[in-house]
């Protein structure tokens, strides 16, 4: 990208896009979270079928 | 022919030799990008590779075709789910992840004039990921390991089978860490200045993405294995499902990713385009990157273990996000292609830009039909697909997989074709025989798998299931017999299947034809694949309008709505209330 465009996105836009290592952090614990951890929670939580 | 190439229309300002070691460079005579020359063997090694994989998953998938179809019914059931397991493991992992590495490979040291952060890391990351490949088919051909593509434990398959998705796996995610590496000291050592080129954006976007993808495939493969050895006695399905899937969906999401940064990188290449606006392409890929891995849970919508509201919130609200993405990239892709062609003089009427298009190369044909069968059909069954309500009707239906060959194989899998068409001249250094055969070889898989996923579809509307070998449930207790029409569709997926299958053929013996004994370009530009035509000259063009394409948005909502709103109609049609 050139510097003038480059220039014309928000500061806190362009710190967030321009670093690698948030983005990955954020990537990984915000799916972790959503899908992986509260599922795995609500599984756990489910009773244990009683046999009959 | 374009040749100002570069990562999504944007070259970053460039330091003149980058940090290359000497003599481990060389720059390209087409594009003039500096082609690190470590990168450059692995970029050859993972697309052979990926080729290898494809044909033989490619084979997989003419033979299910042409059992799926009832009136040829090929295989025996042994054979079957044999030839499906190793079809989906060989097109959705294997294949893929190794196309994904010579991107990886390309977007980072190639376009960021950056050598490789490891030569040793990008050895071992290969030697596993080929090893864990040949590990995994061995088993599935040995007969030990017919569990289908997600192989769901109570189905237990040999060690083996599960050591080599483990092995590819951890190899792959030692490449990402290559590639994120390679960043790191393309960024330390300034070797380009300001951000990200576009699609080294997309590229990491991807790499993100993988991260979290292979995690959850060596969480949920290492005990697995230990279970199919005896020394784990137990594991939960629910528990297997719910984190399996965070492998298996997870892994086709950094396959959007990179596909749409192909999109933009063959946009470039093709047209000379650029991104009409990067604060909004690059916010696109950040919803990727932030939401669309929730989309697993597409798969877990009618499994009784988790809540409504974790399924609703995973594929609608913050999974809607991914999808206003995917709508953000469909739309600026080929506008950025309009404002191109306009600037270039086809500026007449709404379409001219569309109809003067280089519709003869395949570089540009392969991306755009991708754009189309991925948008009108991907997107719009993938969404209405992803609706809790509406699923129930098409769970585990034929719809499903209708569903994912229009993204992956439509989407994807036309996409890395369609560069290939480049990556064989521009860094195997080797030229195309037939080119005509070449400029048809797109148009004939786009239209093959097009009519496989439409009798894929159809047939799953009529309640056809995915996965199963015989639709007349030979000798069932209780008489089963679908519609006739289902019968018709599955004949059009097979017809679909064979179409498709030469054309991947096809694809397969050109490219062995080009790097095995093609005419060396070394020292000299690759051939263009097209002329430019004669056009009114350049011309003065609004950066920002792109009416064509903006007509072309509309009928696609038209289609989403009309789609989205039968289905609904459909749902209600099957209460009987009366």
């Amino acid at each position: 990208m050139n510097p003038e465009e480059s220039d014309q996105r928000p500061a806190l836009q362009r710190k967030l896009f321009d670093n690698v290592w948030l983005l990955l952090v954020l990537g990984v614990v915000l799916p972790t979270l959503s899908y992986t951890v509260w599922g795995w929670i609500e599984l756990w939580l489910v009773p244990a079928a009683k046999l009959p | 022919m374009t040749t100002t190439v570069s990562g999504g229309g944007d070259v970053p300002a460039r330091a003149p030799t980058g940090n290359h070691p000497p003599s481990m460079v060389r720059t390209c005579d087409t594009t003039g990008l500096s082609v690190c020359l470590t990168s450059q063997r692995f970029i050859r090694w993972h697309a052979v590779t990926a080729v290898v994989f494809l044909l033989v998953g490619g084979i997989g998938a003419v033979l299910l075709g042409l059992t799926r179809w009832p009136a040829v019914h090929l295989l025996s059931a042994e054979w079957y789910y044999r030839v499906l397991t190793l079809h989906g493991l060989d097109m959705l992992i294997v294949m893929i992840l190794n196309f994904e590495m010579a991107i990886l490979y390309f977007a980072g040291p190639v376009l960021l004039n950056c050598r490789l952060f490891s030569a040793k890391m990008a050895w071992v990351c290969f030697v596993m990921m080929l090893g864990g490949a040949l590990m995994l088919n061995a088993a599935i051909l040995s007969g030990t390991s017919d569990v289908l593509m997600t192989s769901y434990v109570p189905l237990k398959a040999s060690p083996w089978f599960y050591l080599g998705i483990i092995l590819l796996a951890v190899g792959t995610l030692i490449g990402v860490i290559n590639f994120l590496a390679t960043i790191y000291i393309a960024n330390r050592d300034h070797t380009y200045e300001g951000s990200l080129p576009l699609v080294s954006f997309g590229a990491t976007a991807a790499a993100i993405i993988a991260v979290v993808t292979l995690i959850h495939g060596a969480v949920v493969m290492v005990p697995t294995w230990l279970w199919s050895m005896g020394i784990i006695p137990h594991i939960d399905p629910a528990w297997y499902r719910m984190t399996w899937w965070g492998l298996g969906h997870m892994s086709q999401q950094v396959n959007v990713c990179a596909m749409v940064s192909v999109w933009y990188l063959l946009a470039t290449m093709t047209t000379g385009a650029k991104p009409m606006s990067q604060l909004v392409c690059r916010g696109a890929f950040v919803l990727y990157i932030l939401f669309i891995n929730v989309a697993s849970a597409h798969h877990l919508l009618v499994d009784p273990g988790v809540s409504a509201g974790w399924k609703i919130w995973n594929t609608s609200y913050a999974m809607y996000l991914a999808v206003l993405a995917s709508m953000i990239h469909g739309f600026t892709v080929p506008a950025s292609v309009e404002v191109a062609m306009r600037k270039k003089g086809y500026d007449r009427g709404l379409f001219g830009w569309l109809f003067a298009a280089p519709w003869g190369n395949p570089g540009f044909s392969g991306f755009f039909l991708s754009l189309v069968i991925f948008g009108f059909g991907g997107g719009i069954t993938g969404v209405v697909l992803g609706t809790q309500q509406i699923n129930i009707m098409a769970h585990n239906t034929l719809r499903i997989p209708g569903h994912f060959h229009v993204t992956v194989v439509g989407g994807t899998a036309l996409a890395f074709m369609a560069v290939t068409y480049y990556i064989v001249p521009l860094i195997f250094q080797r030229e195309f025989f037939a080119k005509g055969l070449c400029r048809l070889q797109p148009w004939l898989f786009a239209g093959g798998i097009t009519l496989a996923s439409i009798g894929m579809s159809f047939a799953g509307s009529y309640g056809v299931p995915r996965r199963h070998w015989d639709v007349d449930f030979t000798g069932a207790m209780f008489p089963v017999s679908f519609d006739s029409g289902a019968h018709a569709f599955l004949g059009l997926l097979g017809v679909g299947a064979v179409i498709a299958f030469t054309a991947l053929l096809l694809f397969v013996l050109l490219v062995v034809a080009a790097v095995f004994f093609g005419r060396s370009n070394a020292g000299s530009p690759m051939e263009p694949w097209h002329e430019e035509r004669q056009s009114g000259g350049a011309i003065t063009v609004d950066e920002h309008r792109a009416p064509g394409t903006m007509a072309l948005v509309v009928v696609f909502l038209v289609c989403f709505v009309v789609y989205y709103f039968a289905n609904w109609k459909w749902l209600a049609d099957v209460w009987h209330v009366r």
